[in-house]
């Protein structure tokens, strides 16, 4: 079995790390939350806490896996499940370093992109199928975000195609030898962080599930597994985005070399998830039509004038 | 324009280099089982029964606290010993229900019943938070070392008639006042 780009090894073992750092982030959230707020954060189950993951995984493992008699079965067991797909698979195009990756795509960002479009099924037919006030609004609000966000998420992405004048994730990290696209990207960065942590409905956009106004939107009628696979779900969005991050903007595994490639992308990949937790610690929710307003009032223009001016310096310079 | 950044963009940014400048701080956390938090004289903690400076029970079974209780948690019964002190039967509170509002304390006459700084209370069964005044009951003065109700009460009782108590006149026969 040879180490290379979609051996069954090189998937396991991504699929495998994906989900364990995807779990362990649980314990990461709220030890950073803790830090930032000056408590501990868990710190009694195993060293510094870290068994904290797996007695969460038996609790949520051994509750009671319930679907309510008035939820529309299929689709209520369906779209947990989906999120999960749709997300794992979104990471088979992303190249952690040289040598490991899933598949190596010619239309690796299409491919994220559209597999981003379909996690919004997951939170409809959730909110839908639950047949509860909350789960509906909140699975409204997610349907509206996710389709206004992903507008610009698209169009934020095409500065960088042009630049390095492809899809393929992996050859726009080797286009990032001689300089990270964040430079001269910028703008194209902000709003692709912004729109993709809305995307993955983090704070301060979890407006779909904010738990003070509408309980726990879409999740609300979900337990025992089915909410842990949505919970779950929702991390790993978190990692791919800052995959997504580190791959377009930040030079991938890219960094000097008394460091393995893989580490440089680990390196990064982390600092951006620290920084989305930092956000969760910091920022509070806006309201929903300020969310829209910003999106597609402001964001919007600013990514359509970043494609224009990007298009023009190309055109100039070549 | 210059305003839209500063107030969505720069705002932002100062919020979250506040929130990240806490990651120097320490952690306000006691780590409670190990890690025992200093708790103040007055704390209103646990209940007891205290003595006088004799080794007397100080209650007198007036039943002040009992009708302050907002809670109705104790319950009490007088009785007399042969000298004539009075004292309770029974005394019986029921910390399930006990708010730990020190009104008792504040009621109390004696001085008997004063809140101390335990806390730690817990029980397995509800039973168990009842306590009996043996388990009241503590061999000390508590708060006020000095203090023996009967030492300055006007009451008489067996080896203290009445106006022998400490800064107290005998008493004027009435009828003297008459010639």
């Amino acid at each position: 079995m040879t180490w290379e780009v979609g051996s069954y090894l090189n998937i396991g073992v991504i699929l495998g790390l994906v989900i364990f750092i995807a779990a362990m982030l649980i314990w990461v959230e709220r030890r950073l939350l803790g830090l930032w707020q000056e408590r501990l954060g868990p710190n009694r189950v195993g060293w510094f806490g870290l068994l904290q993951v797996a007695a969460d995984m038996i609790k949520i493992f051994t509750k009671e896996d319930w679907i309510p008699p008035f939820a529309d079965r299929m689709s209520f067991v369906l779209a947990p499940a989906i999120i999960m797909v749709v997300i794992l698979t979104s990471f088979a195009v992303i190249p952690f370093a040289p040598g490991v990756g899933v598949v190596d795509s010619n239309i690796g960002i299409l491919f994220v992109l559209a597999m981003a479009s379909l996690g919004a099924y997951s939170v409809m037919l959730g909110g839908l199928s639950s047949d509860n006030k909350y789960a509906l609004l909140g699975a409204l609000r997610a349907a509206a975000q996710m389709v206004s966000y992903e507008v610009f998420m698209g169009i934020s992405l095409l500065g960088v195609v042009a630049l390095s004048g492809s899809f393929n994730l992996r050859e726009i990290v080797i286009a990032q030898s001689d300089g990270w696209y964040i430079f001269p990207q910028f703008i194209g960065f902000v709003i692709f962080l912004i729109a993709g942590i809305a995307e993955s409905h983090r704070l301060p956009f979890d407006i779909p599930e904010a738990e003070q106004e509408i309980c726990s939107g879409y999740h609300t009628e979900y337990s025992g597994m089915k909410f842990g696979m949505f919970f779950v779900g929702e991390y790993l969005g978190l990692v791919l985005i800052a995959s997504l991050l580190t791959v377009l903007f930040f030079g991938g595994w890219l960094g000097p070399a008394f460091l393995p490639p893989i580490f440089w992308f680990a390196i990064k990949a982390f600092g951006f998830i620290a920084f989305f937790i930092l956000l969760r610690a910091a920022i509070p929710r806006p309201r929903y039509d300020q969310l829209m307003t910003y999106g597609w009032l402001f964001l919007l223009p600013l990514s359509l004038l970043n494609l224009l001016v990007t298009g023009a310096i190309i055109l100039v310079t070549q | 324009m210059f305003n839209l950044i500063k107030d969505t963009l720069l705002s932002q940014v100062v919020t979250l280099w506040h929130v990240f400048s806490h990651a120097f701080v320490k952690a306000d956390t006691v780590q409670y089982p190990e890690e025992q938090p200093y708790m103040f004289p007055r704390w209103r903690g646990r209940i007891i029964l205290s003595r006088d400076p004799d080794g007397e029970e100080r209650c007198v079974a007036c039943n002040l606290c009992a009708v302050a209780c907002p809670v109705d948690c104790i319950a009490l019964q007088k009785t007399e010993d042969e000298d004539g002190r009075w004292y309770p039967e029974f005394f019986r509170i029921n910390f399930s229900r006990c708010i730990m509002c020190g009104f008792c304390e504040e009621a109390c006459p004696t001085y008997a019943i004063q809140l101390t700084p335990d806390f730690e209370m817990a029980e397995y069964t509800r039973q168990d938070m009842v306590w009996e005044k043996e388990d009241l009951l503590i061999s000390g003065t508590g708060k006020y070392h000095d203090y023996s109700f009967y030492r300055v009460a006007g009451k008489s009782i067996k080896g203290k008639d009445k106006g022998e108590a400490l800064n107290e006149a005998a008493p004027v026969d009435v009828r003297s006042l008459l010639t």
